[in-house]
């Protein structure tokens, strides 16, 4: 479903002609038929996409939390980048990025 | 098996001790490999070892799973302590001490100790010199070197730790303690300090062959990375000294490679408690540091790039996860740099890592780089283009937002302090750093500093309010330069008057509308920069007008705005009022920022800058030229108008106070740049077209203004129906401001023009003021426009898709 919601994500950037890139993308409603779940995507300038996947059991989360989520993500992302020791591409493996998604997502459930 | 119940010591050994066999994380740990080394190293008779593992299942299941490898090792201590191995001793041995393992892994850590004391002296290449032994790292070297090296090790460490905790006696502290342990840098075994640990030492290592501490080591995090070099260094001069303490065999392996480190650093490195604290560093090594630090980077206060330090930390051997990880700890700004501060915390947690201590999850707070002023962070330009650092939103926004003059000064107010958007009102507060701030070409640095602040500034501007108030008070504090203090005490006062205002209007906004609030406090601001400015020389206005920070549309925007705003500097103020998102991209002058908000606008300033640039002579020139970029339609207009009164005012006071006020203007620039307030853009632009009035041509400069204000008014189709009134606004600005240069300059009577152009700038003040709060009214209302189209927007988009 990662997947599919990947292709989804390509579908928009490249639906966004404008130069405008629109970083929060919040691509609400892609309800797959039987697995409740939401799909977030977010795209960053330099086009890595960020896709946060919800499951819609707990009372959806409002659009302000998300964006916000994604903004942490993206600040914490770009840190990592920093670091000259980390590939990009590799698996992300620094504490304190994880740190930071984790409480993030324990903040949310 | 039955139950296994461990003791939390016992816990805690076997899970550390599991985790260091079970290389792979796969959770299960082979019978071959590091388990039989392990066992082996328990110094057990091989059938019992083989009973060992009988017992606990692993010949069954082919491996140990965690449970087995648990039962084996406390079968193992029952071993050693000398009972009988049976399935129920598991359980019914009591106060069992912890198995000891003599394995060779102790041996490297010796070894790892006693190459600690010998880097020292390496200077030259990284590998030789790092003080710190490889240490873990030795895990290749082999088996010869016995617990021996092992407890070298953890006595040095301990030593000034204290008491030599034998294992069985705290066996559940011995993982702790070697953690204490190796906080203390000082580990090593240096000569020196030899002599104190050497007592512990021989103690020690009877006591336990394989002390706790050092399977704590083993267990330690990443594999030992192959450090040939550094084992090299340290085996020399500390096989020396361990040669004292313990057979030779442990110097037999240390001393492979050659090194003739002259250890005499590394010892008093060493010694000197450099973790004291733990992490404390001393003399010596903060010596070394820099020296290290030079060879890569000249200049002591520059930075040393990424890609430099990443090859000078990897000659350390150490594995790329935990440089990685020390990069993350010692890199404070985040900007991919190291200054001296952050590269000499680097080199000690390197320094610390390779002796055996573990990586702290945090900075310690001795390591923490003394948080400079935002200025050399904002330099560190290293790497302007960190990915995602210009994605890195909210930074920009906020320091860019400072009102002009206050700017430069708020920006390392701003920085602080998350609400960097309200704060920019707070011009007056920053009166510090103009000068700074103008060389703060990075605003990004400042930016990522705050960028964790930066989710803040979506709140409403209650908060931008009360830290407008803070700064307010705060710039009442002096300005350094001349110009700025008089204008930073009665902007604070104006602010006042100014953050007022703005909590009725901007509230309510979100993101980019805490502008408005910007909006509000600046275009006062501004006005009594004109006020003041006028009293200086005339140009005034420019200064206090830059401040109407553009609406911080978006964090990256605000970024490049702020720059440009420094560098155009208030005097054009051009920073026209885009409706929120736009002004970052109006700010981005010429200094290079892309000018987000609309490449049109773009397009517009850019053709307004070369007819500025005509009008301007002097310096002023410049800034007209950049500001040109910010379309503020209604600031050209008034531009002109004041350009004409300018001109005909007091020129000569003017022009030499142009010098003074642009760069004073200049200074406010960045800062007003990222808020754009058409009001501000207005009085900016008054005070622009005064500077330049003054400066030479006063007509031209003027034609010029119109251009791109209307150009502006083209390009943003919200900003059109604001644009308009704000139009009728210059308009009846204009008419004001037309009837003050019939007043006569009166030659050679300063004090008397001065005292005109204060009362000009009073009338044209309050006019401002009133223009402002009406177009931060229409600005609320096209934001409340906005934000419904938005929604609509996102209620629209999933539909499209399906």
């Amino acid at each position: 479903m990662v997947h599919t919601s990947l292709d989804v994500v390509d579908e928009k950037i490249s639906a966004m002609g404008k130069a405008l890139v629109d970083q929060r993308e919040l691509y609400l409603g892609l309800l797959y038929p039987t697995e409740d779940y939401k799909v977030y995507g977010y795209v960053t300038n330099s086009k890595v996409k960020f896709v946060m996947v919800v499951d819609s059991s707990n009372t959806a989360l409002r659009d302000n939390e998300i964006r916000s989520m994604f903004r942490k993500l993206h600040n914490s992302y770009t840190d990592v980048m920093c670091n000259p020791f980390y590939n990009p591409g590799d698996r992300i493996q620094s504490r304190a990025f994880d740190g930071m998604v984790t409480s993030m997502m324990i903040q949310v459930c | 098996m039955e139950g296994l119940t461990l003791s939390d010591a016992e816990q805690k050994y076997y899970s550390d001790l599991f985790s260091y066999c079970d290389s792979e994380s796969t959770k299960k740990v082979a019978a071959h490999g590091r388990v039989l080394e392990l066992f082996r190293a328990a110094q057990l008779p091989n059938d019992v070892v083989h009973q060992i593992m009988e017992l606990c299942g692993a010949t069954r299941l082919g491996y140990f799973g965690r449970s087995q490898f648990y039962i084996a090792l406390k079968l193992v201590a029952v071993a050693q302590s000398g009972f009988p191995l049976r399935v129920e001793s598991i359980n019914t041995v009591k106060d069992l001490p912890l198995p000891r393992f003599v394995a060779s892994k102790n041996e490297q850590e010796s070894r790892h100790a006693a190459s600690y004391s010998s880097d020292s002296e390496n200077q030259g290449s990284y590998s030789g010199v790092i003080p710190p032994p490889p240490g873990r790292g030795q895990v290749k070297k082999g088996s010869t070197s016995h617990d021996t090296g092992q407890p070298r090790t953890s006595a040095d460490q301990q030593e000034p730790v204290s008491p030599v905790v034998s294992p069985q006696q705290s066996p559940p502290t011995s993982p702790h303690t070697w953690r204490k342990h190796s906080r203390h840098p000082s580990g090593g075994n240096s000569e020196r300090p030899l002599a104190g640990p050497g007592p512990f030492w021989s103690p020690f290592g009877e006591a336990q062959s394989g002390s706790s501490a050092g399977d704590a080591v083993w267990s330690g995090h990443s594999p030992p990375p192959p450090q040939e070099n550094w084992v090299s260094f340290a085996d020399t001069p500390p096989t020396s000294t361990l040669l004292t303490m313990h057979p030779a065999s442990v110097q037999d392996q240390t001393t492979v490679r050659t090194v003739a480190s002259a250890t005499t650093a590394n010892e008093i490195r060493r010694q000197s408690s450099s973790y004291d604290d733990p992490w404390k560093i001393t003399d010596e090594q903060r010596q070394y540091y820099v020296n290290q630090f030079k060879t890569i980077q000249p200049d002591l206060n520059g930075f040393i790039p990424g890609s430099a330090a990443k090859e000078f930390f990897t000659k350390s051997k150490l594995p790329i996860l935990e440089l990685s990880h020390i990069w993350e700890l010692s890199d404070f700004d985040k900007d991919g740099a190291l200054t001296l501060d952050e590269f000499c915390a680097a080199f000690h947690l390197v320094v610390a890592r390779k002796n055996g201590y573990d990586l702290p999850e945090k900075l310690p707070e001795s390591l923490m780089p003394k948080l400079i002023d935002l200025e050399d962070s904002a330099d560190v330009g290293d790497q302007p283009g960190e990915v995602g650092y210009s994605g890195s939103p909210a930074e920009a926004p906020p320091s860019k937002s400072p009102s002009m003059p206050s700017l430069n000064q708020t920006w390392p107010e701003l920085n602080q302090s998350s609400e960097q958007w309200e704060t920019f009102s707070e011009r007056s507060s920053s009166s510090q750093t103009l000068t700074q701030f103008d060389s703060n070409i990075a605003p990004a640095d400042p930016d990522t500093a705050i960028v964790h602040p930066v989710p803040i500034r979506m709140t409403p501007s209650k908060i931008h309010m009360q830290e407008m108030e803070l700064k307010r008070t705060g710039s009442d504090h002096t300005n350094p330069t001349s110009p700025l203090l008089v204008k930073t005490a009665d902007l604070s006062e104006e602010n006042k008057i100014n953050s007022s205002v703005k909590f009725a209007s901007g509230n309510t906004v979100a993101d980019g509308y805490s502008s408005s609030d910007s909006f509000t406090s600046d275009p006062e601001q501004i006005g009594n920069n004109v006020t003041r400015q006028r009293s200086h020389s005339g140009m005034s206005p420019d200064n206090t007008a830059p401040p109407p920070p553009p609406p911080r549309p978006q964090p990256s925007h605000s970024r490049s705005s702020s720059l440009d705003m420094n560098r155009t500097f208030s005097v054009t103020t051009d920073l026209c009022v885009h409706t929120g998102q736009q002004q970052a991209g109006v700010v981005a002058q010429p200094p290079a920022v892309p000018p987000r908000p609309q490449p049109s606008q773009a397009a517009g300033p850019v053709v307004h800058r070369p007819v500025d640039a005509d009008g301007l002579i002097t310096h002023t020139s410049t800034s007209p030229q950049q500001i040109p970029e910010q379309p503020n339609f209604a600031d050209f207009s008034q531009f002109e108008v004041f350009a004409a009164s300018n001109v005909n005012e007091e020129q000569d006071d003017e022009a030499e106070k142009h010098p003074e006020v642009l760069p004073v203007e200049k200074a406010s620039d960045p800062a007003s740049s990222l808020r754009v307030a058409k009001t501000d853009s207005k009085i900016e632009e008054k005070t622009a077209a005064s500077a330049p009035a003054n400066v030479s041509k006063g007509t031209t400069p003027l034609a010029p203004p119109p251009k791109p204000v209307r150009r502006r008014l083209k390009s943003e189709d919200e900003l059109r129906p604001e644009v308009d009134e704000h139009t009728q606004k210059t308009g009846v600005l204009a008419a004001v401001l037309a009837s003050q240069p019939s007043i006569p300059r009166s030659v050679g009577k300063d004090k008397k023009a001065i005292q005109a152009s204060i009362r000009r700038n009073k009338e044209t003040n309050t006019v401002l003021a009133r223009l402002n709060s009406e177009l931060q009214q229409q600005l609320k209302d096209v934001l409340e426009e906005r934000i419904s189209l938005e929604v609509q927007l996102e209620q629209l988009r999933p539909f499209s898709h399906l």
